[in-house]
């Protein structure tokens, strides 16, 4: 057989059919829910009198909607509430397994799903959320997908497809110390663009990727949608396959070894194609900021905020100055002189256990700056529990951090956690669409490292060459 | 879902790159269980200011472009989230053609599942329409899905686009996905078979 990528194999494994010009049927092995994009599916299939064909392939968890205070204390915001009470009832009635917000087991859908095991090499995943290409750190191929194909996918368990082409962004050698996951992937949408990579799949490879524990890669394919991607993905090896090991409904024992062998098969082929190639030199990278309103604008930290005239393109300029308008920003001064007002440590691309640690550490003997009001929301309770036990809970706290219940909080602010108009805030999420954290709010997307460094400083600092 | 042929329509003009559903329609309307109602939603913060007064300047809050069914904007259109709320918001005010460069692939697959139709067109030929519907509110083109082309009044602009001819044949017949794949149930049910005589798909 002719050599091919890994997400040939695992698509050609999963065409049920196929027929010239049509959308591939393509099965699907795991179908993650939540809360705000599936009611409107499930009322579709009670409408039609449809059932969901695969109970055992489909997990639901609340997470958009869910406050990140005390559990004890009631939802305050009705019509989050009914999303929240639709989803346990859409579930109970179609026998949908759900983590709902007083499981120990909840979380934000795209962290629970690794967690727990679901998320494992070669399967097919999707979920009614862009990041579901979050998974794809695994190996597999995960993909965000709209309301319309929920329904279709509780129905049939299929998506139809067309096939998307396929992108390797290899980033070759290694990060600096101060340079994380995050920076890589601002990095490569800074090169690529936002819509740089509409149409394809993203292979992440080189030796920079490689060397990633499971969390950072989970961070860089979580971000390959704000690249325009499909979906993104990285080859299983033994960090997978470690990160794995033992988790709850991932086979055990000569299973895991079976399973094992498999996923060794699944990487791409020597000598096989892939529709485009991008290359990065990792030693070139440095801690990013985005200074704009798309995830595209966004330049290292020892960088100066773009100049609209220096541009060439008109339609260039005129998106320039009217991000550095919302955003209040002056054309030509440094980023480091950027004072915030808020820092947001949490979402499904930084809220993992490695990202609370690496932020603890920055945030440990030292003081958040008076001007700042800063938070962490653990990705999961899972992860707040482990935090706990090991004592980043208490550093974070003494540095006058507030610690939250899990949940994507103030990633879009469904959620009572909100930028009010104006605010500043450094955020390891991912969006920092015009009002994406609040109305009238400004986000600079950083590392773990650079926001909990930046909410002890006031301003933006290198994390490089910071000493608190 | 409602088929579509063809639409002669006054073009709201939104030139801007890069139009997120986050601004098409900001999570703060997300929390409705059902599909309609979102049109009054639709661009909010661009719409309305803090007061929830129309902003004047905004194209579709002036005559002659808030009743157009056909929206013209620049390339990307509908990056950032999933929501299909988008689609549902634009559908729900009225909007049936969004013409653009490029559409990004999330929305561009919801357009298709909710009867709103995207068409591409080369970057300066779009240039072209938005400068004529902003010069002209009485600007009027037409959109004929079955020849797959665009021409205004005068003909001064005729522009041919590609679709996709499954979409194109399931969009002129106002088809849904899930009866049509429904019909393959018997593929889906020997493919689940075979795949676990193959060890299976790990159960969630
Ligand atoms: S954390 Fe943010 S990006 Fe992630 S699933 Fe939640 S809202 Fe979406």
């Amino acid at each position: 057989m002719a050599p091919r990528t890994m997400f040939e194999k695992i698509w050609d494994t999963h065409v049920v059919k196929s027929e010239e010009g049509k959308p591939t049927v393509l099965y699907v092995d795991l179908h993650l829910v939540h809360e705000v994009t599936s009611p409107q599916a499930f009322d579709g299939l009670r409408m039609a009198g449809r059932s969901v064909r695969r109970t055992d392939l489909t997990v639901a968890v609340a997470d958009h909607n869910t406050p990140t205070w005390d559990l004890s204390l009631p939802i305050t915001d009705p019509i989050a509430q009914q999303q929240l009470d639709e989803l346990s009832k859409n579930c109970d009635e179609f026998g949908v397994t759900l983590y709902d917000r007083f499981s120990p087991l909840q979380g934000i859908v795209h962290v629970i799903g690794p967690e727990q095991g679901y998320t494992q090499p070669g399967k097919t995943i999707v979920c009614g959320d862009s990041h579901t290409s979050t998974h794809g750190a695994f190996g597999a191929f995960a993909m965000g997908i709209g309301t319309s194909e929920v329904e279709h996918v509780l129905a049939t368990q299929t998506l139809r497809q067309f096939k998307p082409k396929t992108m390797e962004v290899r980033v070759d050698g290694k990060l600096s110390p101060g340079v994380t996951a995050k920076d890589v992937v601002l990095g490569i949408i800074g090169k690529i663009g936002i819509g740089g990579a509409t149409g394809h799949v993203i292979e992440y490879t080189g030796e920079a990727i490689r060397t990633l524990s499971m969390e950072g890669r989970m961070t860089v394919c979580n971000m390959s949608i704000e690249a325009g991607a499909r979906a993104g993905m990285v080859a299983p090896d033994a960090t997978t396959f470690e990160y794995m090991r033992g988790r709850e409904n991932v086979p055990k024992g000569t299973d895991f070894d079976k399973a094992v062998a498999a996923w060794e098969e699944l990487g791409t082929d020597e000598g096989a194609q892939y529709d485009q190639v991008v290359v990065l030199d990792a030693e070139e990278l440095e801690p990013h900021v985005t200074w704009g309103t798309n995830p595209g604008m966004v330049a290292p930290i020892t960088a100066r905020i773009p100049i609209p005239q220096e541009y060439e393109d008109s339609g260039e300029q005129e998106s320039v100055t009217r991000a550095l308008d919302y955003m209040d920003l002056e054309p030509g001064m440094r980023i480091e002189d950027i004072e915030i007002d808020r820092v947001f440590i949490g979402s499904c691309t930084n809220s993992r256990i490695d990202d609370l640690r690496a932020a603890a550490k920055i945030a440990e003997g030292n003081k958040v700056d008076e001007s700042v009001y800063a938070m962490v929301v653990p990705g999961s309770n899972a992860i707040k529990r482990q935090a706990e036990d090991e004592g980043l809970d208490k550093i974070f706290m003494q540095a006058g951090f507030d610690w939250r219940e899990a949940g994507c909080s103030m990633c879009l602010g469904m959620n009572p956690d909100i930028l009010k108009p104006g605010e500043r805030c450094a955020s390891t999420s991912n969006r920092n669409f015009e009002g994406r954290q609040g109305k009238g709010g400004r986000t600079h997307l950083v590392s773990p490292e650079m926001a909990a460094a930046a909410a002890i400083e006031g301003h933006f600092v290198d994390v490089r060459d910071w000493r608190g | 879902m409602e088929a579509f042929k063809t639409l002669n329509s006054g073009v709201a003009p939104l030139n801007r790159v890069n139009v997120d559903t986050d601004q098409i329609i900001p999570k703060q309307f997300l929390k409705r269980v059902e599909r309609t109602g979102f049109g009054q939603f639709l661009f909010n913060d661009w719409r309305f200011d803090e007061k929830g007064n129309e902003k004047p300047d905004f194209v579709l809050n002036q005559d002659g472009y808030k009743d157009a069914s056909i929206l013209v904007s620049g390339r990307n259109f509908g990056c950032g989230s999933s929501r299909e709320h988008a689609p549902w918001a634009l559908q729900d005010f009225g909007i049936r053609v969004i013409i653009a460069p490029s559409f990004a692939d999330i929305f561009h697959n919801n357009c298709f599942q909710n009867g709103v139709l995207p068409v591409v067109l080369p970057e300066d030929v779009v240039q072209k329409i938005i400068e004529h519907s902003e010069n002209d509110p009485d600007y009027r083109i037409t959109v004929d899905l079955e020849a797959q082309r665009v021409w205004d009044e005068n003909e001064e602009i005729v522009a041919d686009f590609n679709m996709e001819p499954f979409r194109r044949h399931c969009m002129l017949n106002g088809l849904d996905d899930i009866g049509l794949t429904l019909e393959d149930e018997d593929d889906i049910t020997s493919y689940e078979r075979e795949r676990s005589e193959h060890g299976g798909v790990v159960p969630a």
